[in-house]
């Protein structure tokens, strides 16, 4: 065997053992270290078949034929777009695991340790083999085993009724999205036992337009409603948070990612190039999740829902990026398109890594501080100095802070943007503006949500018992978060080299088209396409350390008298934690300001003295923001299907005899059916 | 527009401080040299109210008015302690006062001075001995100079800057707090 | 060679022209106000007092209170070498472009507004949380109003709008020029706390936005923080300046075109501040929820400038 088919051996390998091995564990303690160890070989093993096909730059193919042959048997194939994912999810299982081995300590004796290390095995297979699926079988039993490890792992904590809730909202919505994946595939394959992707890439390009258009926007909706693109994201900020930190971490990181993949792999490789309005309801569908999935996490006082939400306006940036890319793929500006799809793939890239940074951060300040209300924490820069530093690291490339790897993908996905400008239809370039417009106001926003996050969460004073006796967590939980923190740095430095090497990912999107435009310079800067502008991170980092290094000279030379005293309160008695701005009253402005996007549910109560009403006991406001795409859809959808089910119900007589009765019938049409088709 | 041609009509409409009162012409020179040796050019001014009538204030708010123009000095408010390098305080200190115009001053970063403003802030003036007043303000703070009277002129007010910043140590030297 | 040494003397005459700025809109309202006033160089004083004064840092507070300062004042002088001022930086090593200069703006607002909560002042946290609330609502007009001169040039690097103005006097008095400089400059009132957005001279703590983060400063932090802002505001101005009138500006190294691009540039910026000066006299601050009106106003001023260079083809 060669070394792809080594390293592919010790990834299957060792999500398998661990898997096994962690079911029949022991001890609590011995399933936690399998479970870690298992990831970890798998994850290496993944990586390195990654790093191999990057290396050689040459797809691997393995097929296992009798393995299901009536479906089509189990198809592996490696090429460098799936590479990437590979790579992706690979990277970023190494240091969940390791988090996971000290986190998942709290669940000792109240949790099966044994089934979530079998479960988390899994769902690391499950989504190590979506990148690599070569046939339409392999891809939907690895999605389908995805969700399902995946569903197990966010009801670990079941004995929280809001847990329930989010692992059937979970359940439902990834396998709607299921239901339209095999129509989709369906639909391309040219014959009945032709359901390999090559298969599928040449009978897609036979397809009549119509049926074209119809496969994309099923791809859409349903890679989409993996991804978590609104409308389709009311999953996410259910899950994500019930879920433990480092499977959060996971699934925001890389599995939604692999909706991304999914919709890349359909639209850019298989379908090729499409009519515009492709691209425009990608953009349109970017645009909704960014705005969208910001402001509600500007709202947000649970800080793992804020994150959950500031994945959706990332997926949103990502789609903004893919929408530009299709659309000027569309009207034949195929080098441009690749610039749309290059930021995509980056900022793809770069999320996983901030993202998963600040989701381990998150629990670690939950496991300490017990909560996860922003409104209960406060001060843990001072007691968990490493954990907050980090955060802060996460959140800046969160807020698309230069020179973090944020801002190197969001100025990209605006150069993909601008690019528009070159489209020749004027109609369809006016369209440029608006969604520069959109990604300028997501980013402003985003800084504010994450100057709450941050700042109300571990600045100034503990507002509660628990954060206030919070401590530093395990050393190795703040070791793979360092790992984490260097990579969101690092990738800001070297951005134009991540892109360089991204760029051969991209050429192999569109064989023998064109070569992407010189994207990169010297390995420092960063290039707009056809055009002069350009940035370097790495420029901009040393001439603000230069900066910052000379000025603090010149203090420390002069001297500095340094004295510390109480905060200046207008000189009234004490400074308590209840003088502090909460984290609703700092999204308070914006609030109003969007109201009525929020419409918040609104509740004064006043009660008074029975003597008489001029004396007020007590004063009770609430104010709650419930996502009105819920009441506005997904409830009527809800009820009509219990109305629809309840009607159905009536199918089920109880008796035996009617049961019978239905199976003769179904047969009966069955054999019809396949004699007429005959 | 109305705005613009009333202030084109009107023009400056500073008074020269040395007009008038001779001792007013003492002020507005030694002011200037004071000024420009401690501070260099510029001092922030932070006002308390420890108590007082709003007499004092009142005539406090017109040192800001185009007449007096105590910008010109380099003289200018500020809204917090910390900004501030002198503070003017006023009234007799109530006891309910006492602790913020303390705190307020602890706040201040050195080099600070203080100038209490009014009969009330140098002697409790009409107040005294009342159950509300715990005393003149140099029983609460370190007082650098004083300006009497109920209430003083703005331009006794900025004679009054001007004594403290003549008792002035050197800039390094730390202020000792007491209380 | 010379070009690297034209773009670090250009700024540091904008670090040390900023205070001038400041002191001269404060000069001129005063002398609008029927008052003489300090002379318009009284910034520095301020600036050489604070320097000489004793830092207080409270209790509650972190290492991001001390960092602040550092990282308000390193951004906005980062920034002052990326735009065009009496130069135009331009050619292989520019560090960056239109994004790059707006989003190092929005990282010294981040730290400030972190500044901010990190005192658990509840002054602080309102600064902070209207600052960023302004920041976010500007972030799109300050792009789109720049791009709609780049759509024009064809790119987002100064250099590249700078000269495609130059090449085409026409263009700077057609709509979408003016549209954008109207957007532009509304929103440099709002970035850089100015009337009608934000009153610097306040002393109402609930009027604040930009005043009330840093009423926990003192000393040369303070120093630091006010010299940012000011050369924040030396930015916007002169890109407000130079990107819509480049005329003036040194295409060469020669001496007399650095001196013709020195005198343009403080020209100009007098102008622009006169204009702030008179503006703010004018004017009354508006109602903190009002201001979100003013902002979509200046969008929708920067929306109808792109519209307009496409209906122009």
């Amino acid at each position: 065997m060669n070394a792809m088919g080594v390293a592919l051996s010790v990834m299957v390998a060792g999500y398998a053992a661990g898997a096994c091995l962690a079911a029949l564990a022991p001890s609590p303690r011995a399933a936690r270290l399998i479970t870690a160890l298992g990831a970890l070989v798998g994850g290496s093993g993944g990586l390195a078949a990654a790093i191999i096909v990057f290396a050689t730059r040459s797809p691997y193919d393995v097929a296992f034929p009798n393995l299901v042959a009536a479906a089509g048997g189990v198809v592996l194939r490696l090429d460098l777009l799936g590479a990437l994912f590979l790579a992706l999810v690979a990277a970023i299982s190494l240091p969940a695991a390791v988090y996971g081995i000290t986190y998942t300590a709290a669940y000792e004796g109240r949790r099966s340790l044994r089934v979530f290390g079998l479960m988390f095995n899994g769902f690391l297979l499950g989504m190590c083999l979506v990148p690599c699926a070569g046939n339409v079988f392999t891809f939907l039993l690895a999605w389908e085993f995805m969700a399902v490890t995946s569903y197990f792992l966010v009801m670990t904590e079941s004995d929280h009724p809001e847990t329930r809730h989010a692992g059937l909202w979970y359940a439902a919505m990834t396998h709607f999205g299921f239901v339209l994946l095999v129509p989709m595939f369906l639909l391309m394959a040219p014959g009945a036992d032709q359901t390999s992707f090559a298969d599928l890439r040449a009978g897609a390009a036979l397809l009549p337009a119509a049926v074209r258009s119809g496969v994309f926007v099923l791809a859409l909706v349903a890679f989409g409603s993996k991804a978590g693109i609104v409308p389709l994201h009311v999953w996410l900020p259910r899950a994500h948070p019930a879920a433990p930190a480092h499977v959060s971490a996971l699934m925001s990181g890389v599995m939604i990612k692999l909706g991304v993949y999914g919709l890349l792999r359909v639209a850019v490789d298989f379908l090729g190039t499409g009519p515009a309005w492709w691209g425009g309801l990608v953009l349109l569908a970017g645009s909704l999740s960014a705005l969208g999935g910001v402001l509600y996490a500007l709202a947000e006082n649970d800080l793992k829902r804020l994150l959950a939400y500031s994945s959706v306006e990332n997926i949103g940036i990502i789609f903004l990026g893919i929408g530009a890319g299709l659309v000027l793929e569309s009207y034949g500006l195929h080098a441009l398109a690749l610039v749309g799809f290059g930021a995509a793939l980056l900022h793809s890239v770069n999320h996983a890594c901030f993202k998963a940074l600040l989701f381990l951060a998150t629990g670690n300040v939950d496991h300490q501080a017990h909560t996860r209300n922003m409104e209960q924490m406060g001060g843990l820069i001072k007691r968990m100095p490493q954990t907050a530093t980090l955060f802060l690291i996460g959140s800046a490339a969160a807020a698309a802070l230069p020179p973090l790897n944020g801002f190197a993908s969001e100025w990209m996905v605006f150069q993909a943007l601008l690019s528009g400008a070159q489209i020749p239809r004027p109609e369809v370039a006016i369209g440029t503006p608006l969604a520069v417009g959109v990604l300028a106001l997501t980013s402003g926003l985003a800084a504010a949500c994450f100057v709450k996050a941050f700042g109300i969460s571990f600045l100034a004073m503990p507002r509660s018992e628990g954060a206030a006796h919070a401590t530093e967590s395990h050393w190795s939980t703040r070791a793979v978060m360092g790992v984490l923190a260097a990579g969101c740095v690092l990738l800001g430095l070297a951005a134009p080299r991540a892109l360089g090497g991204l760029s051969r990912v991209l050429v192999s999107l569109s064989p023998g088209k064109s070569i992407a435009p010189a994207q990169t310079r010297a390995g420092v800067w960063l290039l707009s396409p056809h055009g002069i502008a350009q940035v370097s991170p790495l420029l901009i980092a040393a001439l603000l350390t230069s900066v910052i290094v000379v000025v603090a000279a010149v203090m420390r030379v002069r001297g500095l008298e340094l004295r510390h005293a109480d905060t200046w309160g207008c000189g009234r008695i004490r400074q308590t934690p209840r003088m502090e701005y909460t984290s609703s009253a700092f999204a308070e402005p914006l609030r109003r300001i969007f109201s009525e996007l929020y419409r918040p549910a609104e509740d004064l109560s006043v009660s008074v003295h029975a003597e008489s009403p001029y004396f007020v006991r007590s004063i009770t406001y609430t104010s709650q923001v419930v996502p009105w795409i819920e009441t506005a859809f997904y409830d009527p959808v809800i009820r009509g299907t219990r109305a629809l089910a309840t009607h159905v119900r009536r199918l089920q007589a109880g008796s035996v005899h009617v049961y019978l009765l239905y199976i003769t019938g179904a047969l009966v049409v069955a054999l019809a059916a396949a004699w007429w088709f005959e | 527009m109305r705005l613009f041609s009333k202030i084109w009509r009107i023009g400056i409409a500073t008074e020269p401080l040395l007009a008038g009162d001779p001792a007013a012409i003492d002020i507005g020179r030694a002011l200037e040299r004071r000024v420009t040796r401690l501070f260099g050019r510029a001092l922030a001014i932070r006002l308390v109210d420890a108590g007082s009538c709003n007499g004092c204030e009142l005539e406090i708010a017109g040192l800001a008015s185009p007449i007096y123009d105590m910008e010109r000095f380099g003289l200018h408010f500020v809204a917090s302690p910390r900004h501030a390098d002198l503070l003017l305080a006023t009234g007799p200190v109530t006891r309910n006062m006492e602790i913020p115009l303390r705190r307020t001053y602890d706040a201040m970063p050195s080099p600070k001075c203080v100038v209490a403003i009014g009969d009330c802030a140098k002697t409790c003036g009409v107040f005294a001995g009342s159950y509300a007043v715990v005393g003149p303000v140099d029983s609460v703070i370190p007082v650098d100079a004083s300006v009497a009277g109920c209430p003083p002129e703005p331009s006794d007010i900025l004679r009054g800057i001007l004594q403290a910043l003549d008792r002035r140590p050197s800039r390094s030297h730390v202020h000792a707090v007491r209380g | 060679m010379s070009r690297f040494l034209a773009l670090v003397v250009q700024t540091l005459v904008a670090v040390a022209l900023a205070p001038a700025l400041t002191g001269f809109i404060r000069w001129l309202k005063a002398r609008l106000q029927g008052r003489r006033g300090a002379p318009p160089w009284q910034p520095y004083f301020e600036i050489r007092k604070l320097f000489g004064k004793e830092a207080v840092v409270s209790h509650t507070a972190s290492w991001i209170f001390t960092a602040t300062p550092f990282v308000v004042f390193s951004t906005a002088v980062v920034v002052a070498s990326l735009v065009p001022l009496v130069v135009v930086p331009s050619g292989p090593f520019v560090a960056g472009d239109l994004f790059a200069a707006v989003y190092l703006l929005l990282l010294g607002t981040f730290f400030l507004a972190l500044a901010g909560l990190d005192t658990g002042s509840p002054f602080g946290g309102m600064g902070a949380s209207r600052e960023m609330t302004v920041v976010a609502l500007t972030e799109p007009t300050v792009a789109l109003s720049i791009v709609a001169l780049a759509l024009n040039a064809g790119s987002t690097s100064f250099s590249q709008i700078v000269a495609h103005t130059l090449a085409e006097p026409s263009a700077a008095l057609g709509s979408e020029h003016l549209l954008a400089f109207a957007a532009l400059f509304i929103v440099t009132l709002a970035e850089t706390g100015r009337l009608p957005v934000d009153n610097p001279s306040t002393h109402l703590e609930l009027t604040m936005i930009h005043e009330a983060m840093v009423l926990e400063y003192s000393g040369p932090y303070l120093a630091l923080v006010e010299w940012g802002a000011a050369l924040k505001l030396l930015i916007f101005l002169a890109l407000a300046a130079n990107l819509f009138v480049p005329w003036g500006i040194a295409l060469s190294f020669s001496p007399v075109a650095l001196l013709i691009g020195l005198v343009s540039l403080i020209v100009k910026l007098a102008v622009l501040s006169a204009a702030v000066a008179v503006l703010e006299t004018r004017v009354a601050k508006l109602r903190l929820f009002r201001v979100p009106e003013l902002l979509s106003a200046s969008f929708v001023l920067a929306l109808l400038a792109v519209m307009s260079t496409f209906l122009a083809r």
